[in-house]
């Protein structure tokens, strides 16, 4: 990212809340050098999308977010992201404290084979919480934050596995609402979706914004414009904009964004 | 032009199908071959045993008198076996394939101690019990105890038990892992909740499989001196005791023909149960069969 653009961001961002200060981040897998001096900040209550083509290191930043990247054996990092001030890269920050404050949505729809009632208590169960009254209580809102309390109102002791693609996605949604994160990252989240859950999860998202700040990878540059109100563009390893989501698509300053976002490449 | 001829085409159909059809045969054959040569042992078997095979047989000691002897202690030895080797082989079992697929790092040391668990899998039987007799019934002084015996037994199957469970642990979808650890779960936590549940029709398939393997095994206890003739039952872990494989190895060498009826009527106990240990394994399979 330019300094003019990094200046622009800071200036913009003034008097608002930041959730995640992203400053130098550089990554490697193994020899691959897959994230370069990444500068990006997330704000409060607000809808960060980011966008590139395959292969240019969105789903890694943002599983960086939650450390989910060290799964993968053979990961380095420099630099740092601040999480409400506090750095998360350190390794003396628990990534399960971490966890508890910033929830994740995948790409495929990954609900345990237990019942849906099950599938919202884990976290919940796992984080301490037994009262059963408190439980029902979570459930209910959960998956009534989620969109998706009517429809399995009446079956929330059978199997998940019996819910469609779409609902089976809004029940990861609740269950990841159900530890009342304050950040929710979203990776590709409609892209295993037919189009008419997607458009649900995604007027589900404009509803989420009121509580939750959320980070969504997207590969559907239509879905980015409509729901976010920041985007990013990675390209490479790099952030190449970022800026206003109504800025970006209208009015892009980068030559390379333009190209991408008019279908020239990617 | 075309480059493929099709009158050629047409020719060469009627050999293609007929040696569709020979393979066919072929297997059908194979497969013939093996339920003919069990077929015809169980015939035998049964045919032989089927005098002996009633409820005295099953309550009586071993005697000099066939018409007197029965499977009585051999039966409760085989069973007291498998009150050690099942609790004993499936604990060390499911924890060293708990630590090699979810807490080893994948190096050389963890491919080594691999492809050597993968080699103990095909050891000779008799090697454990060499191996027994002299670190169980010598160095720890057990003696040919039923404690010895099962923990030569619990290593003898533990290889195969390590490989059933490590192959049931990574089939369990990874992204069932990240649902789990993106909520704030540790490994541990993670491991309980999401992965012994998703793996423990296979670890269970595959522990009682390697416990049928325990059951029907001589060698490695006539290495250990476990008596062939015992006319009382063991009352702890301490005492002497015997099984079943090893009356029936101690009828066959009898003279009389009728010890060989009576061996085979203990091949019958030993065949029903073996039975029900894979009725069980299929029955928890089924229960618990999910997919994914």
């Amino acid at each position: 990212m330019s300094e003019t653009q990094a200046q622009m961001s800071m200036n913009e961002n003034d008097g608002n809340k930041l959730v995640y200060k992203t400053n130098g981040l550089n990554l490697w897998y193994g020899e691959n050098h897959a994230l370069k001096d990444i500068q990006l900040h997330v704000v409060e209550n607000e809808v960060t999308a980011i966008i590139g083509p395959s292969g240019c290191g969105k789903s890694t930043y943002i599983k960086t977010l939650n450390r989910m990247i060290e799964l993968i054996p053979g990961v380095k990092t420099t630099g740092e992201i601040l999480y409400r001030g506090r750095n998360i890269l350190d390794k003396t920050y628990p990534v399960e404290e971490l966890r508890t404050k910033v929830g994740m949505v995948f790409q495929k729809p990954n609900p345990f084979p237990k019942s849906i009632y099950e599938n919202v208590v884990y976290g919940p169960r796992i984080h301490g919480i037994r009262d059963k009254k408190i439980l029902d209580q979570i459930v209910e809102k959960s998956l009534r934050g989620a969109a998706i309390w009517d429809e399995v109102k009446d079956r929330l002791q059978t199997n998940a596995y019996g819910l469609s693609g779409g609902q089976q996605q809004r029940l990861c949604i609740a269950r990841c609402m159900a530890i009342e994160p304050d950040v929710i990252l979203m990776d590709e989240p409609t892209s295993a979706l037919d189009p008419i859950s997607t458009l649900k999860v995604e007027e589900l998202l404009q509803e989420l914004k009121k509580n939750f700040s959320i980070i969504i990878v997207t590969h559907n540059m239509q879905q980015a414009a409509r729901i976010s109100d920041k985007t990013a563009f990675f390209l490479n390893g790099e952030v190449i904009e970022f800026t206003k989501t109504s800025k970006i698509f209208s009015n892009p300053s980068d030559k390379r964004t333009e190209d991408y976002i008019t279908g020239r490449f990617g | 032009m075309k480059l493929i001829d099709h009158s050629k085409v047409l020719n060469h159909m009627k050999p293609r199908l007929s040696f569709n059809v020979f393979f066919r045969f072929l297997f059908l054959l194979a497969t013939l071959f093996g339920l003919l040569v069990l077929g015809i042992l169980l015939y035998r078997i049964i045919s032989e045993g089927f005098p002996y095979f009633d409820l005295h047989f099953f309550q009586s000691l071993p005697s000099r008198h066939p018409e007197q002897a029965g499977v009585y202690t051999a039966l409760i030895g085989s069973i007291w076996l498998m009150a050690v080797v099942a609790p004993v082989s499936l604990i060390l079992g499911v924890g060293t394939a708990i630590f090699l697929e979810e807490y080893a790092k994948k190096n050389a040391i963890t491919t080594f101690i691999q492809i050597n668990i993968s080699n103990l899998a095909g050891v000779p039987s008799i090697v454990f019990g060499l191996l027994g007799l002299t670190v169980f019934v010598r160095a720890l002084a057990l003696g040919s105890s039923v404690l010895a015996a099962g923990l030569t037994m619990s290593l003898l199957v533990l290889p195969v038990i390590i490989v059933a469970s490590q192959e049931a642990i990574r089939s369990v979808p990874k992204e069932l892992r990240q649902a789990s650890y993106g909520l704030g779960a540790t490994k541990w936590q993670t491991i309980l909740r999401v992965v012994l549940p998703a793996a423990i029709p296979g670890i269970l398939t595959g522990g009682i499989l390697a416990l049928s393997r325990a059951i029907g095994e001589t060698a490695p206890l006539v290495v250990l001196g476990l008596p062939l003739f015992l006319a009382f039952l063991p009352r702890t872990v301490f005492d002497i005791f015997t099984v079943l494989p090893m009356q029936i190895f101690n009828w066959t060498s009898r003279p009389q023909e009728e010890f060989r009826a009576l061996a085979a009527a203990g091949i019958m106990v030993l065949l029903i149960l073996l039975l029900l240990l894979n009725t069980i394994a299929v029955l928890i399979r089924n229960k618990y069969q999910r997919r994914y």
